[in-house]
């Protein structure tokens, strides 16, 4: 079984797998080091942490440092879009298939193909730019970005450059009380639609490569690594924020908030694990009061938003604790990867100026001319936002807590609406789907929309324990009935004759 | 004007073989037209065949085999193909033909026309190298748009013709595999890039060709070959299936040995396809239905037409040759009834630096894919970078190394403002 290595972002847990992880990195991608001795070597010297301080003493430094000074964080995303085909052909992608098995000569590369662009791209795109309150450039196009890798078929990347399809906008978000809570506006730079490239698959040992050895020449770098195309030309969303987040865990909430949106959006399923919402996170850090920039590291390999909040608070002492040891030549533009297993972040590669992609308007196709009618049909028919929901349930009198639960989950957010709209008490609604109906939907592994309890149900049962009809405690009883079997509330208390005498 | 183009004299050597002796489809031309054209078809090759066939005069595998017979014989002396197609298959679709003919079923308007495909335009069943070492032996699974709707039609594809290397060259020189002659003059190259179509029509070896023009390499070869090219505008004729060189600039254009065959070429193969979003919407005008036969012509018939004589194109500077060729043809012209006018195009010296720099970064990036990972030649290497390197480096020929260089630096930042952005602006001054 290979690792699955991704350029932006790797999903399998590649500890299992680091060798391949720094051969190629470094060997084969970045270094000039040939033999795969020297790879092992080099890898053995990049492991040791480079900030060497004692970890119970550590804490407390790094706490003492880190107030002197003020983190700047930049946040890069691609969002995977659930359309039905990819951007440019009409093969569909569905994660975890087997290998080539959803390719043609378009995503393929082959010599003669083209691309034509798969119009819900543009819905999508349109959608979420005027959900993160952006600009939309009625008039954009798509560019050719050049680099050659063996995941990438056509040695370019369509891509947009000077004109994304939206810039300016925002994404509001409440922080979870846990950590002191507090409304954040973050500034959305961009969001430019792109395709996907494939993935490089490295064959560690045994079967695989053996397979490909009775076809390749040993000596030939395909004899290691095999292509699996099936990812390339999957049509993507790259939101590109301002450098306005402060901390790990904003950083974390932004990501989450930006899930939120693309799932209400119903355009991606923003699933992390899955490589369907990736981060790359830019880090700086500089003294307080200073206005200027410090040098910014960038950081791969974030698989959930739990290792986006701690790779960053890491990063952040790490570069806190240069300073402070007056060691701040050792913070150099680089990208480093964040290691899950050893909870820190390592050298990836340094950053020798900016690479020059030689990006040009891709002449395969039209420009990408969006009328005001167009948008405005699309901005009519957006869902209720996260952002909006938080505020009404806001003005509705929950609590922070309860409103950021309920907004959490869309489908939880339904489930609660339409239980409002049959009538039922606000405050009791929210109560039972956060307690009762909650701790069921997660002793039994369910989401809200596998429960056999209608909303329209829970409004009745929550009436006829207002209005007196059955006792809180016999509510209860038919409550689990009616989560495991289903059924109505009166039908339940007719058969099991459970009026409460008066 | 509209006369058929006599085949060079040399290839009198090389009689086409039929029923009627050497010019079988001359003598079949007193039988009544199928088509409902008032044009003869002794006008053009294509509705001749077509009038041979429906009449019973010739059968597509006796006309097979004359052209198969004639191209066996000339092809070592001219080169013009890199592939011809296997004679059983192709005479098995003749015989097709016939026996459609036979149970008076319907047979496409091309039915039985041999028609040979330029080698950078992807056939399935056949390889396509574009004149590349590094597609050497690469077979596409797909037809190009182009050649789908020919073989839909009934037309019988001979063979790939030889070209520059990714149609990058003005003489066919530039082929990684060989190099074709001008049937008029062994010793001469037939231009380029879409020489071997050229050559192959102007030779009888085919009755049509489908070439392709990014900067003249369907019109140069034609006129030095003494056929008719035909270079339709951008967008008119899909693209796919056609390996790009200048995407913004490539178009498949048409050979033929009279206007009436390009003509009829271009009608098949034009119109919109939704795997090229450049190809365009606008709809296909029946060409063939405006063909008037020269006989019926009266004495000026271009009276009323005025012509643009572009000064700069006679200019100091221009071979005398070239200068008197074009002011033969405006006097021809004049002749027919035409005005001219002569005309400035100040801009008209900007479009071949344009041409270049357009051309060339956009080739750069195009020929990005030709990597030998996916497919075509592969280096040995099990380094990344060495496999990359040594690919191209072998793969690809010195003039198409040059044209990825000057693109690339031409898109490099720092100059792209300066190279790509001007060219573009003269690019749409020019439009």
């Amino acid at each position: 079984m290979a690792s699955t290595l991704f350029r932006t972002i790797q999903i399998h847990p590649f500890l299992l797998y680091p060798t391949a992880l720094f051969s190629r990195r470094n060997g084969v991608l970045y270094c000039t080091m040939k033999s795969s001795q020297t790879q092992t070597a080099t890898q053995e010297k990049q492991q040791p942490p480079k900030v060497k301080v004692p970890q119970h003493a550590l804490k407390k430094t790094v706490d003492k440092i880190t107030k002197d000074y003020e983190a700047i964080i930049g946040i890069e995303t691609h969002v995977q879009l659930s359309t039905l085909t990819k951007a440019f052909c009409s093969c569909p992608y569905n994660y975890g298939s087997q290998p080539n098995t959803s390719i043609c000569p378009i995503c393929m590369g082959l010599p003669g193909a083209l691309p034509v662009l798969n119009s819900k791209v543009i819905e999508f795109a349109v959608k979420l730019g005027l959900a993160l309150n952006c600009k939309l450039s009625l008039n954009s196009k798509f560019d050719r970005k050049q680099y050659f890798y063996p995941d990438l078929p056509k040695g370019y990347q369509i891509s947009q450059f000077d004109i994304p399809i939206a810039t300016g906008g925002y994404v509001d978000l409440d922080l979870p009380l846990e950590f002191g809570g507090g409304h954040r506006k973050f500034g959305i730079t961009r969001v430019h639609m792109e395709e996907d490239a494939g993935k490089l698959l490295h064959s560690g040992n045994g079967d695989y490569s053996q397979e490909i050895t009775s076809l390749t020449s040993i000596y030939s770098y395909f004899s290691k690594h095999t292509v699996d195309l099936n990812r390339a030309g999957v049509p993507l969303l790259e939101i590109v924020s301002e450098p306005d987040i402060r901390t790990g865990i904003e950083a974390a909430e932004y990501a989450a908030e930006l899930q939120r949106v693309v799932r209400y959006l119903g355009i991606s399923n923003g699933n992390m694990q899955e490589g369907s919402l990736r981060c790359d996170v830019n880090v700086s850090i500089r003294p307080v009061g200073q206005s200027e920039f410090g040098t910014k590291v960038e950081i791969k390999n974030l698989n959930s938003f739990s290792s986006i909040n701690r790779a960053i608070d890491f990063e952040i002492s790490r570069q806190a604790l240069l300073h402070g040891q007056g060691q701040s030549d050792q913070i150099v533009q680089e990208t480093r990867l964040w290691e899950e297993g050893a909870q820190k972040t390592v050298t990836m590669r340094k950053k020798e100026g900016l690479s020059d992609y030689r990006y040009f308007p891709e002449p395969d196709l039209p420009e990408v001319i969006l009328t005001q009618e167009y948008v405005d049909s699309i901005s009519n028919s957006l869902p209720e936002l996260p952002e909006v929901k938080r505020r009404r349930y806001e003005k509705m009198g929950l609590s922070m807590q309860d409103v950021l639960f309920l907004a959490n989950d869309m489908n939880v957010a339904e489930y609660f609406d339409a239980t409002l709209s049959s009538g039922a008490d606000i405050k009791l609604a929210a109560n039972w789907i956060m307690g009762d109906i909650a701790a069921y939907m997660k002793n039994e592994k369910l989401s809200i929309n596998d429960i056999k309890l209608t909303p329209q149900e829970l409004a009745e049962l929550i009436a006829s324990i207002k209005s007196g009809t059955i006792s809180g405690k016999i509510g209860k009883e038919i409550l689990s009935e009616l989560l495991a079997k289903g059924g109505t509330v009166k039908g339940l208390i007719e058969e099991k004759d459970l009026i409460q005498a008066s | 004007m509209l006369s058929t183009i006599q085949p060079p004299r040399y290839l009198s050597r090389f009689p086409l073989r039929g029923r009627t002796k050497s010019r079988p489809f001359q003598s079949l031309s007193s039988a009544q037209p199928v088509t409902k054209t008032s044009f003869a078809a002794d006008q053009s090759q294509i509705l001749s065949i077509r009038d041979s066939l429906l009449n019973r005069h010739l059968s597509a595998v006796e006309l097979t085999h004359s052209y198969l017979d004639r191209l066996k014989q000339t092809e070592p002396h001219i080169n013009c193909f890199l592939h011809v197609s296997d004679p059983d298959k192709v005479l098995k679709q003749a015989q097709d033909i016939d026996d459609k003919i036979e149970r008076n079923e319907e047979v496409g308007p091309l039915a039985g026309v041999l028609v040979a495909i330029k080698d950078n335009i992807c056939t399935a069943d056949m390889p396509s190298t574009g004149g590349s070492y590094i597609l050497e032996g690469y077979r596409p699974p797909f037809d190009a748009t182009a050649v789908k709707r020919l073989k839909d039609l009934g037309a019988i594809v001979v063979g790939k013709t030889n070209l520059d290397e990714f149609g990058m060259g003005s003489t066919t020189e530039a082929s990684a595999f060989k190099v074709t002659a001008n049937p008029w003059d062994l010793s001469r190259v037939p231009g380029g890039s879409s020489g071997g179509s050229a050559a192959s029509v102007s030779a009888r070896q085919c009755v049509v060709s489908l070439g392709s023009d990014t900067g003249g390499s369907v019109r140069q070869p034609a006129s030095f070959c003494g056929v008719v090219g035909l270079k339709p505008t951008y967008g008119r004729v899909s693209r796919f299936g056609l390996m790009a060189y200048a995407s913004s600039l490539d178009v498949i254009g048409c050979f033929g040995s009279s206007v009436a065959d390009t003509g009829i070429l271009l009608h098949a193969i034009s119109g919109h396809d939704s795997l090229d979003a450049t190809s365009s919407k606008r709809e296909v005008p029946d060409f063939t239905s405006q063909f008037t036969s020269a006989s019926s012509l009266k004495s000026r018939p271009l009276e009323g037409l005025r012509v643009g004589l572009i000064r700069e194109t006679v200019d100091a500077g221009v071979d005398s040759g070239v200068k008197s060729a074009i002011e033969g043809a405006a006097t021809h012209l004049e002749q027919l009834g035409c005005v001219l006018k002569e005309v400035s195009l100040p801009s008209f010296s900007l479009g071949l630096p344009a041409y270049y720099i357009l051309a060339s970064s956009e080739s750069s990036s195009n020929l990005s894919r030709y990597d030998g990972v996916r497919y075509g030649n592969q280096a040995s290497s099990d380094e990344l970078n060495a496999l990359y390197e040594e690919s191209r480096a072998k793969g690809f020929g010195s003039e198409v190394k040059m044209r990825i260089l000057m693109g690339t630096y031409a898109l490099s930042a720092g100059y792209y403002d300066a190279y790509y952005k001007r060219a573009q602006q003269v690019s749409f001054l020019l439009q």
